[in-house]
């Protein structure tokens, strides 16, 4: 038998959703590298801001299950 | 072959000098975990011949959570002030005069008045102990009906809070003396530490956002960005200086997030309350505009609050869930396994540290800068 918290399908849910955002974001950008590395510091901290953005949103997902389990 | 290429840009030089301070952190963090869980080995034997189950969350949260008492190591452990209003008096006592207990067993007696402590909370004690022997009346859930007094304590976060305040100090007192006395000439010992940091910060965070104003907002930018890193890095140690889960409570984030809040309302000028209260929309479009606008100036601040606090709680969880491992399969051939991950994610962990102080300090100029920008 399974047993479990129905927050733990949330929580994986949440990671679905900020690995696909994350991993766009992180590709994108090493396209902007590639094509123009001398832009590359500036590429990652634009790329670091909208990681954060995405990764907030996973967070929030988590600690929403959290206090469901809590 | 010449590796000069990877200093050049300064993010990267600034994670080079960042990783190698982090590298005796990271050392004492290995150190640790293996004598936590040694540690925590003995105990949980004998609460799994009593519950037979292994409580991970329970476990983590007690872990990141407040205490009125500073864990030394084993059962060693330092009382810290407790400052409770109660009926119009200001009791004080140690907080060791509980004995470390945590379930309301022990009345600690102060000017007349009784007081227990129970999961981290002060209760007026009740007159008699129920069948548990705890001086509390219980509900069904379990949670603690007396009433409580106002606490004011002195506790751990709020001792970490005193005591970052100390590093913080002393490193920046020590700097700006460096900078008056070596005007002119190549920075030298601490100063050449910071003053990378410092320029990162208004050239890469401050410039970029808040144009030619950049100076008025520069004293705050420094001080919330290297706050948070100092916490969060504060936070990473685990053992004495360390442990507190600084940034990864709320009401620290919720402060940072109203300084931000305030800096941005009060500085923001005709152009951006125009943009709120009377965008270039046909009229009609109002109705949905404006509430909207005025709901993300708040929105913005408390996506700050939850960002910090969520991120920072969520690393230690995952740090202490990976060495629950060892008790949740009960065996000691997980433990090389667990650690080596717990030191690997402590390792992604300084990363983050520095990450989300970065992260925190860019989006508050992004909103200050959005509020005292010109028109255009």
């Amino acid at each position: 038998m399974i047993t479990g918290s129905i927050a733990a399908i949330g929580a994986g849910l949440a990671a679905i959703g900020a690995g696909l955002g994350i991993g766009r974001i992180g590709g994108s950008a090493m396209d902007g590298i590639a094509r123009q590395p001398e832009a590359a510091s500036k590429i990652q901290t634009a790329m670091l801001i909208a990681a954060a953005f995405v990764e907030a949103v996973a967070l929030f997902a988590v600690v929403v299950a959290l206090m469901g389990n809590g | 072959m010449d590796c000069s290429h990877v200093f050049e840009f300064k993010f990267k030089r600034l994670i080079v000098v960042f990783t190698l301070f982090s590298a005796f952190l990271l050392v004492s963090l290995g150190a640790n975990a293996q004598v936590d869980t040694a540690h925590h080995a003995e105990n949980t034997h004998e609460e799994t011949a009593k519950e037979k189950k292994f409580d991970i969350g329970k476990f983590a949260l007690h872990h990141i959570s407040d205490s009125h008492s500073w864990h030394v190591i084993g059962d060693t452990y330092i009382g810290l002030p407790v400052m409770l209003y109660a009926n119009g008096k200001l009791v004080t006592f140690n907080s060791a005069d509980f004995n470390h207990d945590d379930d309301a067993k022990v009345v600690v007696e102060k000017n007349g008045q009784r007081f227990v402590k129970m999961h981290e909370k002060i209760y007026l004690a009740s007159a008699s102990a129920n069948e548990h022997g705890q001086y509390v009346e219980l509900d069904e859930k379990h949670h603690a009906k007396n009433a409580r007094p106002l606490d004011l304590s002195l506790t751990k976060n709020a001792c970490t809070l005193l005591l970052s305040v100390i590093v913080l100090l002393a490193v920046f007192l020590n700097v700006a003396k460096g900078y008056r006395k070596n005007k002119g000439k190549s920075p030298k010992g601490l100063q050449s530490w910071m003053e990378p940091i410092i320029l990162f910060v208004r050239d890469d965070i401050a410039k970029p956002n808040l144009g030619h104003k950049y100076e008025r907002f520069m004293p705050y930018l420094l001080t919330v960005f290297f706050f948070i890193w100092f916490n969060n890095m504060l936070g990473l140690v685990p053992f004495l200086p360390g442990g507190a889960n600084l940034t990864g409570n709320i009401a620290v984030t919720m402060v940072l997030a109203l300084a931000t809040f305030f800096i941005t309302v009060f500085n923001g000028n005709k152009y951006y309350w125009k943009h709120i209260f009377m965008p270039d929309v046909p009229w009609w479009m109002y109705i949905v505009m404006v509430p909207v606008e005025l709901f993300g100036i708040f929105t913005k601040p408390i996506a700050l609050m939850i960002r910090l606090f969520a991120n920072i709680t969520a690393g230690h969880i995952l740090v202490l869930s990976l060495i629950c491992l060892v008790f949740v399969f009960n065996s000691l051939y997980i433990a090389p396994v667990s650690i080596a991950f717990a030191v690997f994610i402590g390792a992604i962990e300084l990363l983050v540290a520095f990450i989300q102080a970065f992260i925190f300090t860019i989006l508050s100029a992004l909103f200050i800068g959005m509020a005292v920008e010109e028109h255009h």
